[in-house]
């Protein structure tokens, strides 16, 4: 297999394409709250090859391993959570 | 120093479980993680309190620089993986090289945030102007200051490996100073789409 398609060019590669399919999500590919949940999906897969193969924690012990992964996660799910459900329940909060 | 005659990092690596670097590095990398966690989750809860604002104050961000500086930051990742790989494989001259390259575009990340800033506070806008302003400044900034702090460390880096510090048997510093350089590119990694895509 040719050098560039290895770990861990092949993930640099990735990353660069899923920068530019954010680019596209957000430019004229979905609208609402699909893009923003689709946006922050793109934000967890790059997070989670940037954990795995550059700081190198798919061959690392725990607890460190499962620790940030874990919050890459714990992180994610608050994001989508707050940003699919927030407004609506913060309706009646008093703005800043 | 003497020179530790071990079997290359890469290939005890393939069986065995390693955390690369200095174990302190992690304990200030998870603390960095959650401080800016909860920087990510405020931002996306003062966001909901005014939709409306935020969306609007987001369309006068420049999306091209960001997304220029989001490749800067992954290719100098990747500049810093490949630096280690070469002194894995004893490629010594090699190392400094994408070194190098890290650096220039951990630079270029900061002269692309000095334009934007500038364009920013020609058009009147500051961290004071509203909500959203205020975490856009605020984040980035910190952000920045771990920009600059993460360079400094890849110029010491580059400094050593031009004096053929790392190699097969010392990759730990070169490891240390790299996993905070991802750390610094995994949180550009959501500030990004962040601040200047989701609305």
């Amino acid at each position: 297999m040719p050098a560039i398609l290895l770990n861990p060019h092949r993930t640099w590669l990735i990353l660069i394409i899923a920068t530019a399919a954010t680019f596209w999500v957000r430019a004229d590919g979905l609208v609402g709250i699909t893009a923003g949940a689709a946006t922050l999906a793109i934000a967890a897969i790059k997070g989670r090859l940037v954990i795995l193969d550059f700081m190198e924690l798919r061959h690392a012990p725990n607890p460190w391993r499962s620790v940030i992964s874990g919050w890459l996660m714990l992180v994610t799910v608050l994001l989508m959570v707050v940003y699919a459900f927030g407004p609506s329940l913060l309706a009646g909060v008093d703005k800043p | 120093m003497p020179v530790e005659l071990t079997a290359p990092a890469s290939a005890a690596s393939k069986s065995a479980l390693r955390l690369p670097g200095d174990p302190d590095i992690w304990f200030l990398i998870f603390a960095e993680l959650m401080t800016f966690g909860m920087f990510f989750v405020a931002y996306v809860g003062y966001r909901a309190l005014e939709v409306d604002l935020f969306n609007e104050s987001q369309l006068s961000l420049d999306r091209t620089l960001g997304v220029i500086n989001t490749l800067f930051l992954l290719t100098s990742s990747w500049a810093v993986v490949t630096a280690i790989e070469s002194a894995r494989k004893n490629q010594l001259k090699a190392v400094p090289r994408y070194l190098a390259l890290a650096i220039a575009l951990g630079v270029g990340f900061m002269v692309i945030k000095y334009f934007e800033y500038s364009a920013k506070f020609a058009a009147g806008i500051s961290l004071t102007t509203n909500t959203f302003f205020n975490f856009y400044f605020a984040l980035t900034m910190i952000h920045l200051v771990h920009v600059i702090g993460g360079t400094i460390v890849l110029i010491v880096l580059w400094s050593n490996a031009r004096g053929g510090k790392y190699h097969a048997g010392n990759t730990r510093g070169l490891e240390t100073g790299a996993s905070f350089w991802h750390m610094v590119d995994l949180l550009w990694i959501f500030l990004f789409p962040l601040l200047y895509l989701l609305r």
